[in-house]
Parts: structure tokens; sequence; C-alpha cells
């Protein structure tokens, strides 16, 4: 009884906490600017279905891909005997679904036992890849400390649950053969018999290891979901909003500026009269604010695989860009706007942007915009996007382009071609 | 070889005559010198499948695309309004660019400020001219045997999915084609986009165009095809910079085309 009522209240408590903490993310991307994105449901659903759930994106590094494929499956599908264990822990039942279920239920524990192994080998693999073997796309500039221990921190976890998992089929296997108490003959153990043999032979021993390998798999998952929303790991989840708001533009078509539109269409009929669109608007991003909620909500999906900064010519050529580091200051400085909003109220300014506070100049002007880092991206991250918003930060309200871009903007202005050439010759290469 | 026929859309209206299709030739196709030849190479394939066609000239100006990927919204603008006027004064239906730059942006990016029209690349057109029987590959130099690898651009390939057509004028050759490591949706971009192509690239190890040319070496390819005119600047100079330009050839799309039919 007592075993009860302190597993729902630890259960409400990370129910809430957990809320929270997913109502502040929500908060903090609605911070960004509007954007339409609910055009096309269909191809919509279609596009998430492929990109999220059927991680299409992945396979271009077959080995992450199958590794991937193992947490993900085994989390999902783990996730079923999840929902035994938070009702055995309400009701203080003992595993609740043996009965109804019957074959079925052998077949699923000893599904989940391999899953679970599975499981234990892709994050030992994956470990030894960001520890051992130390992969190029696991370290640069953004890759600090708190990055490389966030991964590492995710992986031991995994690896811990799934110890737990086992151990505790393990000693609940053995209880069952020594016909003791509550523990029914129930469930298949194809991984945790071979466990078994290690652990003591008194039952009461064996109800203490299953006991506490429970409470540790039950509070460590509650624990890890809490840990979630201060982690990279948050795309388990927004994986799937994320995908469903793709741009569904061909990646050649940046976004035409609806605010130039009107200035330019008044600059060329006078008679012109603008929708009034209420504030007057910043020309492309200074700030975090200044982006859109897509912008925001990417920021928050980006797990730092670092598949766009592998790919990216200027990363790759030793330039100080990293598509990876515009996405993750991009989170780090929204995440510091909403705790300044709960810290001190809604019009507090503490005087920093994510233009120079976080991302260079040096960075922007390095991109070449070639959609490298967009394709790579698995679930559909676009910071090429981030960086043309503040290069129009920049141009248009700071004048601030390179000299050489500066000649170029003249070239097309008064000669109709980005060189300095005149118009009347633009037919000369026919002689 | 034959004098090319250029017609302006001006001069076809005087006659009260409309193109077929217009030729949109780009400011690299115009000034650069390089650029030029596939601009007049372009012209020898229209008029050799007889198309009705015709460029702007003098009325034709920068899509805006360089201002748009360097963020000056204003100026992009600005020239998309004014080229759309144009256009539609001229009542233009269906446009072929030179360069995937013009074609993204005319394709993508005009239609939103109200110009609509029918937008392909010239790979797009040499690869429909194949298809319909009009181009082969006869009668001009041989390239049978030869190792040619594609270059992918990146607002043709990665920007628009365009990656079969300048694949299949390359196809129709007998040549060995083969793919360099990093192509298709995978390619290394060459080194010039974003208006790269205006400005020193920022420090670094080394320039992009340089790093291009690993995956050049590589395939041990002797001709690498492009198609785009600052792709051929970028490739060209990285060739030169290897010391490479007697064993490898960088050629456009349309310049092999016209090659292979000895236009």
């Amino acid at each position: 009884m007592i075993a009860q009522i302190l597993f729902i209240i630890i259960l409400a408590a990370a129910i809430y906490l957990f809320s929270k903490n997913v109502g502040k993310i929500r908060r903090n991307i609605l911070l960004g600017k509007d954007t339409d994105r609910s055009d096309n449901p269909a191809l919509r659903w279609k596009t998430m279905a492929k990109i999220a759930l059927g991680q299409t994106k992945m396979v271009k590094r077959p080995l992450a891909a199958v590794m991937h494929f193992f947490i993900y499956v085994g989390f999902i599908i783990i996730n079923l005997e999840v929902m035994e264990i938070m009702i055995d822990g309400v009701f203080g039942s003992h595993r609740i679904f043996s009965k109804p279920l019957g074959g079925l239920y052998d077949l699923l524990i000893g599904g989940f036992e391999i899953l679970a192994v599975l499981v234990l080998v892709a994050c030992i693999t994956f470990l030894s890849r960001r520890n051992v073997a130390r992969l190029k796309r696991f370290s640069g500039v953004e890759m600090t400390e708190w990055p490389k221990s966030d991964a590492n921190y995710i992986l031991i976890i995994e690896i811990l649950l799934m110890s737990a998992f086992l151990t505790m089929n393990a000693a609940d296997h053995k209880l069952q053969l020594l016909n003791v108490g509550h523990y029914i003959k129930a469930g298949s153990f194809p991984v945790s018999s071979f466990i078994s043999p290690l652990l003591p032979d008194s039952a009461n021993a064996l109800e203490m290891i299953e006991r506490g390998c429970w409470w540790f798999h039950i509070i460590g998952i509650l624990a890890f979901l809490n840990y979630l929303p201060y982690s990279k790991h948050f795309h388990i989840l927004l994986a799937f909003p994320n995908t469903y708001y793709s741009n569904l533009h061909p990646k050649g078509q940046f976004t035409n500026m609806a605010s130039v539109t009107n200035e330019v269409k008044a600059m060329l009929d006078p008679s012109f009269v603008p929708e009034t669109t209420g504030e007057p608007a910043r020309f492309g991003a200074k700030d975090v604010t200044d982006l859109t909620w897509k912008n925001l909500m990417e920021a928050y999906t980006c797990t730092e695989c670092g598949r766009c900064t592998s790919v990216c010519p200027a990363n790759q050529t030793g330039k100080l860009l990293s598509p990876r580091k515009i996405m993750m200051d991009t989170r780090d400085r929204i995440t510091e706007v909403g705790n300044n909003i709960d810290r001190h109220g809604k019009d507090f300014t503490d005087n920093k942007s994510l233009l120079d506070d976080y991302i260079s100049r040096e960075e922007l002007w390095a991109c070449t915009t070639c959609n490298a880092c967009t394709d790579a991206c698995p679930v559909n991250i676009n910071p090429l996007e981030i960086i043309t918003e503040m290069r129009r930060y920049v141009v248009m309200e700071e004048s601030q382009a390179p000299a050489s871009l500066n000649n170029m903007f003249s070239n097309v202005e008064n000669n109709g071609a980005p060189w300095k050439y005149s118009s009347a010759d633009r037919l000369n290469w026919k002689e | 070889m034959n004098e090319i026929k250029v017609p302006t859309v001006a001069e076809m209206a005087a006659e009260g005559k409309q193109p077929e299709i217009l030729f949109w030739v780009g400011c690299a196709g115009s000034f650069d010198e390089r650029a030029q030849k596939i601009t007049r190479d372009i012209c020898k394939i229209l008029n050799h499948v007889g198309i009705s066609f015709a460029v702007l000239g003098t009325e034709e100006s920068c899509t805006g695309d360089p201002a748009k990927r360097a963020g000056n919204e204003f100026l992009f603008q600005m020239q998309a309004m004014a080229n759309i006027q144009v256009l539609d004064a001229y009542e233009i239906k269906k446009i072929v660019t030179g360069c995937p730059h013009c074609f993204n942006t005319i394709k993508n990016e005009y239609p939103g400020l109200g110009g609509n029209y029918e937008v392909i690349h010239h790979s797009q057109l040499i690869q429909q001219l194949i298809d319909e029987g009009k181009l082969k590959a006869e009668g001009g130099e041989s390239f049978k045997g030869k190792k040619i690898t594609y270059h992918d651009p990146c607002y043709l390939g990665r920007g628009n999915n365009v990656y079969e057509a300048p694949r299949a004028a390359l196809e129709v050759l007998d040549a060995e084609l083969v793919e360099m490591k990093r192509c298709k949706s995978n390619g290394l971009c060459c080194g010039a986009g974003g208006a790269q192509m205006f400005k020193e690239p920022e420090k670094g190890k080394k320039d992009i165009n340089i790093e291009r040319m690993t995956d050049v070496l590589e395939s041990k390819a002797s001709v690498v095809a492009a198609a785009c005119p600052f792709c051929m600047t970028m490739l060209s100079d990285g060739v030169k910079n290897e010391n490479k330009e007697q064993e490898i050839q960088v050629l456009d799309i349309a310049e092999i085309t016209v090659r292979a039919n000895g236009l």
C-alpha cells in the first residue's frame, strides 16, 4: 500500500514537472514570428510519416542508421512494457498483462528482451564512436563540455535502464522457478535466463533485486523524461511536429519578404497603398524573436548529430561557419530569452542578441547557400533560413555588408548586372 | 560552322511575331568571356533544332539572385518586379535559362511577385530534345571511351531536384560516365553560391573549389561537365590551380552537346 502511494506521488510529480517544462519550451517557440505552415496537410502527414517515423533520411549513413533504429524501435516498443509497469505500480499488481494476453505475453516479453540487448549494443557502439573512435562529426567549436556530456549521459542512462530491465526479469524468472509468492509463471526470458545463474539463490535476496530493479527502472524512466527538456534528446518528441511543418517548397526557393514587397510597390507606384500590418517590422533577424516559430522549433529539435556541419563546404574548408552551431546558438539564446521573461518579466532586455553575442558575421558570410546542410538533416532542420534572415538584417537594417558585396549591389542597381558592365553591351557575346 | 541567328524579342515583336521560348541568357552568359561561349552554343542548339526563340538583349537585367542570397531583399524585389514587367509586356510564357541561379529565381521566386512562367534550365531542354529524337550525338567529336564526370550545381540539384537531365545529355555520348565521391544530393558546392562569387572567401584552410578538385582528380575523368557559369569559373580555376589544364577539360553540357553534334 505504501509502495503504491509512493509510486503515485512520484508519477504525478514527474508528469507535472515534465508538462511544466514542455510548456516553457512551447512558450519560447511561440515567441517567434508567425509563418503559415497549415497548407497541404496530406503531404505534411506523408512527410512526417516518411522522415520522422520511417527515418528515411538516416540511411545515408548505414551504420548509424541501423544502430539508431535499434534504439528507436526499442524505445517505442519497450514503452508497452512501461505501461504495464505503470499499472502494476498504481494497483499493486504484478505482470497484469500476463493473464489477458496469454501466449502473446511470453512473445512480447521475449521480444522486449531481445530489443533491450539491441539497444545495449547500439548504445555501446555510439559511446565508443564518441569517446574511443572520436568521430570528427562529434567535435567542433560548438561541441563544448555540456553537449558532449549530454550525449554521453543519454547513452549511459539508456544502458542503465536496459540493464535494470534485464536484471529485473532475471530475478523474476528465478523467483518464478522457485514458486515464490505472487511471482506467477509469466513471460519468456531468452536473454535474462543467461543472467539468472549469476544471481543469488535466496528468495529474499532475489525479491530485493527484482523490486530494486523495478523501482530503478521506472524512476529512471521518469527522471529521464524530465531530463528531456534540458537535453538534445528532446528530438524524440519534436522530430514529429518538426517534420510535419517542413518547408514543402523547393530548397532553392527563399522566402519573399512581404514587408519589402509593400515598400518596393510603393516606390514603383506612388499611388499604391499598402495594407497596414500594424507594428513596423524589422527587416531580417537580429535576435531570436525576429525568427519564425518554425526556426525556433527547429532549434529545439536539433539533436546535434552534426551531419549538417560535416557536409558544409565552408566548414570542410576550415571556415568558422558550422550549421550545427547556428542551431545550437539559436536554441541557447531563445532559452536565455525565455528564462529572462520568467525571472524579470516580459519587457526585460538583456542587451544581448543572437547576432554578435552568439553568431558572428564571419560565420554568416561564409555560407554559400548550397543547401547541403538542409539536405543532410534527418529531421528537416533548415539552418540556411536563419543565416539568410541574419544576412538580411545586416544588409538592410545596418548596411554592413562586406565592401565587395556592396559593390556588387551597386552594379546590379546601376547596370543590371553584378559586374561593372554597361547594359548596352549585353548582346556583345553574339559577335 | 554557321553563323548563329539570335533575334531579340523586340525585333520579333516589331515583325508582329512571338518566340515560342525566351532564352534568358543571364549576366555571366552575357559578360563573362568563358560563359559567352556557352551562350553561343546554347543558341547553336536552338538554331539546329529549329526552335523559335529570342533573347531580351539589352532589356534583360540581373534576376536579383546574388542580391537576394546576400540578404538584399530590396534590390532583389526591385530587379524582379522590373523584369516581370518586361516579360509580361512581351507576353512571355516559356523561358529557358543558361544558369541554374536564374532558373531557380525566375521559376520559384518570381511567382510570388506576380511573374508566372514555365521555366526550364538548358540541360532540361537538351534532355527533352534528346527524348524527342531531335538531338543526337552524331556528326561531331567522339567522346567514345572518354571518362566524363558531372558536377551538380547546387541550385539545379539540391535546390530543384534536377539530377537526371544533365546526366541524360551525357549518357547519349557513348562515353564512360563516372560519378565523383560527392555527387547528386551529396554534391559539394563549387564555392561560388550565396554571392560568394562576388567576394573573397572568409578565412579558412583552403578554397572550396580546391577541395572539390580532390573529387575531380579521384574520379580520373578527363572531362568535367558543368551546367552553371559560376561552377564553370570555379572548376576551371581549380583545374588551373592543380596544373591539370592539359589533362582535364571543364565543359558545359551545352558545349559537349554542340561538339558531339558538330554544330
